[in-house]
């Protein structure tokens, strides 16, 4: 188990590398600079600026240095934000977005499996139709058009729903208190809903056609007992392979949902960077969200062997 | 007596894309307490439905009219709730294929766990007591062992026995038996049935044994149920339908049976030697169990030599695991051996080049097993049947090519007219006269058929045995037939090689072999085959096999008959039994006297 986990640390250094290189050298083929702002420096103190971050020498042994610089832990400055270094902006933002990204998850993944169970039994009926339906709407209508229009009820019109009044916060931080945190959330959540409980559906209903579902019924169990014993694990395997990457995916934060919400989380800073040429902090995004995707389908593997225990590592 | 489970005018319908199918027909019958009630049919009769629908197990499309009744109580139309009381405790089922009906991520001990206390509330130490008492009966070996295991973990007989196991814990009346041995070796089999058998001697429980194989029923039922479309053609006690069949198609169903008593008539083979194997070897690396450890050795043909004359069949038998589909793919080279000569015709294939190799491959074809999957589902049979002929006849003109194609089908017994059909459109039997077509198109001197028939019904297999039999009459080709069923093999070869785990145990001319078997493993296999004459199945001693097979991976397996030479250390490089030659070229390998 510990040698298995360490071969798989080991297996993905390459990996990184690959990535670190590519992101290094894509990062510089892009037009100008950090310090290309609107108003010209002038040229000696450019010079000098550009000396203290090495971005004089070839290009080549920029690439050495950073190397050497990570390889001891170092992200180096940001660029931009004249007074932090990557690693702390990362340390800011990451747990912002890691918050909200848990959080969003959690509430797709309990909604999105208990609907694609709920549709795979009734199969072809009106409820399985229904929930298919507004999946697809999930789906299909991006976070842009649902953020503004939840803000719109939830915050500006402020509805009432079970006699509660909405009238949430449209956008801010406020250290992550739950009424701020309410909206980006669900906006965060709703297409994951929708593609898991797709999903669900899909392999229940094919685990439902097994033959030891049939085994299972014919021993006299109850419908729920046969679901939850015998159908959910294996149901849920092709959602783990694809939780993986996705949780990645929000855990680095949404660049729409944070800056329609302000919400101070990681995926402003990294396109902020992109488009300030700030070549540290986007690298060290970048490195980030890596090797979370490495760290993330190490884990889906592992919940796949707790699983199904035909693949379990001997 | 009033019957334990009485079915009337039962009807299921199935609603499909393509309209209502109609797979039960009206079926009545009765299970008396403690007897056995055999239902034959072959696919498509309706015989496992039939079953389920009386369970309330069919799926969603399906519908069911009629009565089931137990001890009196109708058991259609009753809510889940009130069904269960009686599904699992007094009416269970075993299945077909154990391996997907046990549920993959449950150990065995909480499958059976669970059909035990749902029924009946006890203490679980109580339970484990009861789970480990039953898996002793069911002659599982180590039990508290197993209980922890799961169920890709056991051998397909074991798995077998986990779901007799989980069907009689909690004491039924009826024991539903779906093709419970269908998927097995013939010995695993013999162990299953006889202890099903047992059920009903020990525990009086009644049985209900759906199977396609008339030998199985003829060991086992008291009363038959010939069953052909969705209805009942003939129903009587077993010797009745055994021994005076009223109905043609049981009569034609026994008819079909391969036996181990009947001698075939077989065309004469000439004296041409074309194929020579010399010690052929092929191993295969299998992962270490540690982490570092160094992968394992995979003797799957462990030294095998035969000569194959021009019209002559070598029939090479044997059970799952025993190396005789790797052995075809070696001859064929298919698969580069380790080690040893494959003589064709002079020529030392092992050392060709692959382009000879491919030139070669005109003269030996194969037929595979499962018809369906070995033809591509995209391309028309016309064009699979031409595919060999493109390859190693170039040069032939489009008509000369068409022509072959519709002459070999004729002679396939297909209609030439069906070339742009697809497999699925075409029956089993039909797509398995393709492969023979697809195989025969380019006259080759040499046809493997591993396992060619069996997946096909009885009927079917028998019409294509009869065809690869006047193919070969005609051809004068040489043949290897590859299978588990030594009846089929009895049908078509001149001589017979059986194989235990990668090597020969016993190899003679085929009359030879089947009247004086030598080896104890032949004569296991021999006494296992049922054979559809209930009087001698129920007289019969046999000879059984007990446990598993030991392990490929186990250096000491080639010695299980030969324990007194055995040097107990699993690292220990083994002796090889030899073959001595008992009677002229009747060969059998060293054993142990029994």
């Amino acid at each position: 188990m510990i040698g298995y986990a360490l071969k798989r640390f080991l297996g993905a250094l390459p990996t990184l590398f690959i990535i670190v290189t590519v992101a290094f050298f894509m990062m510089r083929a892009a037009p100008g600079g950090p310090f290309d702002a609107a108003r010209k420096l002038p040229p000696e103190i450019e010079r000098n600026v550009k000396a203290a971050y090495n971005l004089d020498k070839p290009l080549i042994v920029q690439y050495g240095i950073y190397l050497e610089r990570l390889a001891q832990g170092d992200l180096g400055p940001s660029f931009k934000n004249k007074d932090f270094t990557v690693a702390q902006l990362i340390g800011i933002g990451l747990p912002v977005s890691m918050r909200l990204g848990l959080l969003a998850m959690a509430l797709a993944i309990s909604l999105g499996v208990s609907l694609g169970v709920w549709a795979a039994l009734r199969q072809n009926q009106w409820q399985d139709y229904s929930v298919m339906t507004v999946a697809m709407f999930g789906i299909t209508v991006p976070t842009f058009v649902t953020a503004p229009l939840l803000t719109l009820l939830f915050g500006v019109y402020g509805v009432h729903i079970f006699g509660l009044e909405f009238n949430l916060p449209v956008g801010g931080w406020n250290g992550g208190a739950w009424r701020n945190m309410a909206l980006p959330v669900v906006v965060l959540s709703l297409p994951q809903i929708a593609i898991i409980a797709r999903l669900t559906r899909g392999s229940m209903i094919e685990v439902l056609r097994s033959n030891y579902i049939r085994t299972a019924r014919a021993k006299g169990l109850s419908a729920n007992a046969v679901v939850l014993r015998h159908a959910l694990r294996a149901a849920l395997l092709p959602l783990v392979s694809y939780l993986g990457p996705a949780v990645a995916g929000i855990l680095t934060g949404s660049l729409i949902v944070e800056e329609i919400f302000g919400v101070p989380g990681i995926g402003r800073y990294f396109i902020q960077a992109a488009l300030n040429r700030d070549y540290t902090l986007v690298m060290g995004v970048v490195i980030c969200y890596a090797a979370l995707i490495v760290l993330l389908n190490f884990i889906a593997d592992m919940i796949y062997g707790l699983l199904d225990p035909r693949v379990r590592l001997s | 007596m009033s019957a334990l489970l009485e079915i009337r005018d039962l009807d299921v319908h199935f609603s499909t894309p393509d309209g209502d199918i109609h797979a039960v027909k009206k079926v009545s019958l009765d299970i008396a307490e403690g007897t056995c009630l055999g239902v034959v049919g072959e696919s498509g009769s309706g015989k496992s439905q039939l079953f389920l629908a009386a369970m309330g197990l069919l799926a969603a499309n399906g519908r069911t009219s009629g009565s089931v009744r137990y001890r009196g109580q109708e058991l259609l139309g009753l809510e889940p709730r009130e069904l269960n009381q009686y599904r699992g405790s007094k009416i269970t089922m075993i299945f077909q294929d154990p391996l997907t009906s046990l549920t993959p991520h449950m150990t065995i001990g909480a499958q059976i766990m669970e059909a035990l206390t749902l029924h009946q509330k006890m203490p679980r130490e109580e339970a484990e007591r009861r789970i480990r008492e039953i898996l002793e009966y069911v002659r599982i070996p180590e039990a508290a062992r197993r209980m922890k295991q799961y169920p890709h973990e056991l051998s397909g007989g074991m798995r077998q026995r986990v779901m007799i196991a989980m069907a009689t814990i909690t004491g039924p009346d009826l024991v539903i038996a779906d093709e419970p041995t269908t998927a097995l070796d013939v010995t695993v089999q013999a162990q299953i049935l006889e202890i099903l058998r047992a059920l009903k001697t020990d525990k009086k429980t009644a049985l209900a044994l759906i199977s396609h194989d008339m030998g199985v029923i003829a060991g086992s039922a008291d009363q038959v149920q010939v069953m052909r479309h969705g209805e009942v053609v003939e129903r009587g006690d077993v010797d009745e339908i055994f021994y005076a069949p009223r109905h043609d198609y049981t009569r034609m169903l026994l008819g079909s049976m391969p036996r181990l008593d009947q001698e075939p008539d077989l065309a004469a083979s000439s004296a041409k030697l074309l194929l020579d194997v010399e010690d052929v070897k092929v191993t295969f690396p299998i992962k270490g169990e540690g982490f570092f450890a160094p992968p394992r050795l995979l003797r799957a043909v462990d030294g095998i030599s035969f000569t194959l004359r021009a019209g002559e069949t070598l029939g090479v038998v044997g059970e799952s695991g025993c190396g005789k589909s790797t052995l075809a793919r070696a001859v064929l080279q298919l698969i580069p051996p380790d080690s040893g000569q494959v003589v064709w015709l002079g020529r030392d294939l092992t050392v060709e080049k692959q382009d000879a190799i491919r030139r070669a491959r005109k003269d030996f074809q194969i037929v595979f097993q499962d018809p369906l999957a070995s033809l591509d589902p995209r391309m028309p049979v016309g064009v699979s049947i031409a595919e060999p002929l493109r390859a190693l006849e170039p040069g032939l003109t489009r008509n000369e090519i068409r022509a072959r194609v519709a002459a070999i089908m004729r002679k396939a017994g297909l209609d030439p007219a069906w070339i742009n059909r697809y497999p699925h459109e075409l029956s089993g039997g039909q797509n398995q006269r393709v492969g023979i077509a697809r195989a025969m198109i380019v006259e080759p001197k040499m046809v493997v058929c591993d396992e060619a028939v069996s997946a096909l019904d009885v009927s079917i297999q028998a019409q294509i045995v009869a065809l690869i039999k006047s193919l070969q009459a005609e051809t004068g080709m040489a043949m290897i037939f590859i299978s588990h069923d030594l009846s089929v093999v009895r049908q078509l070869s001149h001589r017979v090689m059986v194989l235990y785990l990668g090597r020969v145990v016993e190899t003679a001319a085929a009359d030879d072999l089947y009247r004086d078997p030598r080896h104890p493993y032949t004569r296991a296999l021999l006494s296992a085959v049922p054979t559809p004459d209930p009087r001698r199945e129920r007289a019969r001693k046999r000879t059984l096999l007990t446990g598993d097979l030991p392990s490929p991976l186990d250096s000491r397996a080639p010695l299980a008959f030969l324990k007194s030479r055995r040097v107990d250390d699993p690292q220990a490089e083994q002796y090889r039994p030899q073959l001595l030659e008992v009677s002229a070229g009747h060969f059998v390998a060293e054993h142990d006297p029994p």
